[in-house]
């Protein structure tokens, strides 16, 4: 049952060393410092004082993860807070013009991904980039690994949308990516 | 899944380029300094306990 080669005895001295990515979790999820800041301080609480929860062995990242976005799904029921944009229906669509290697502008990519619901910021981020498995994305989102890769999808393809990139076709040449460009800004000015 | 080189070479360029910028809006939060006020937070959670330390 004890595993103590890499832990500490008591998980909770292994907190600090889970901030960094505790609060990159919760800063993709929220998009906002401050908001992702009193997210990281529930959390710590949360975990501190429920620490006979957490079955030693197990994966601590993963269970301050789900601790956060937890907190964070719950605390949006109660106040509502500004779904402003679910669809990311208005929001800066002045997209620049890719690179010459056609590579998406950086800026360009997060704004996109702003404009992203949560539901689909989060599956990305502990699929795509923070490196969790699929299996444990869906431990963490308490959904069945299915249901974790077609999130997945669907965020792929929204972001593809929000990007103005046709799924599928995409990465047009640079002159017809900007012909795409700027129909979208005359369309944004009429 | 990703990168299947059956599928349209543009489309596994972008799905990497997206995979790329996924993983830079991930580790540029993790490089940003984790601010004082949560180590604080843990000492004081710390201190509180008195004993702390023998949870099982």
């Amino acid at each position: 049952m004890t595993n103590p080669a890499v832990f500490s005895a008591d998980p909770r001295d292994d907190l600090v060393s889970h901030l960094p990515p505790l609060r990159a979790f919760a800063i993709s999820l929220t998009r906002n410092v401050s908001e992702a800041d009193d997210l990281v301080q529930d959390t710590i609480v949360k975990a501190w004082t429920n620490i006979e929860k957490f079955e030693a062995g197990t994966n601590l990242q993963a269970w301050l993860f789900t601790i956060l976005r937890n907190t964070f799904y719950s605390r949006r029921r109660k106040h509502k807070r500004e779904v402003s944009d679910p669809d990311g229906i208005h929001a800066g669509s002045l997209f620049t013009k890719p690179d010459h290697d056609g590579k998406l502008a950086y800026a360009d990519f997060q704004r996109a991904f702003d404009q992203l619901s949560p539901e689909h910021r989060e599956v990305l981020i502990l699929v795509g980039a923070s490196g969790f498995s699929c299996e444990e994305a869906a431990g963490m989102m308490g959904v069945a690994v299915g249901t974790v890769k077609s999130r997945t999808n669907r965020a792929r393809k929204r972001l593809h949308e929000i990007m103005g990139l046709a799924d599928g076709e995409d990465v047009m040449s640079d002159d017809a990516q900007m012909i795409a460009v700027m129909g979208r800004s005359g369309m944004q000015a009429a | 899944m990703y990168g299947n080189m059956a599928e349209d070479p543009n489309k596994a360029k972008v799905r990497l380029q997206i995979d790329e910028n996924l993983k830079r809006v991930y580790e540029d939060a993790l490089k940003e300094d984790v601010p004082d006020r949560f180590k604080l937070l843990l000492a004081q959670l710390k201190a509180k306990d008195g004993s702390g330390g023998d949870s099982q």
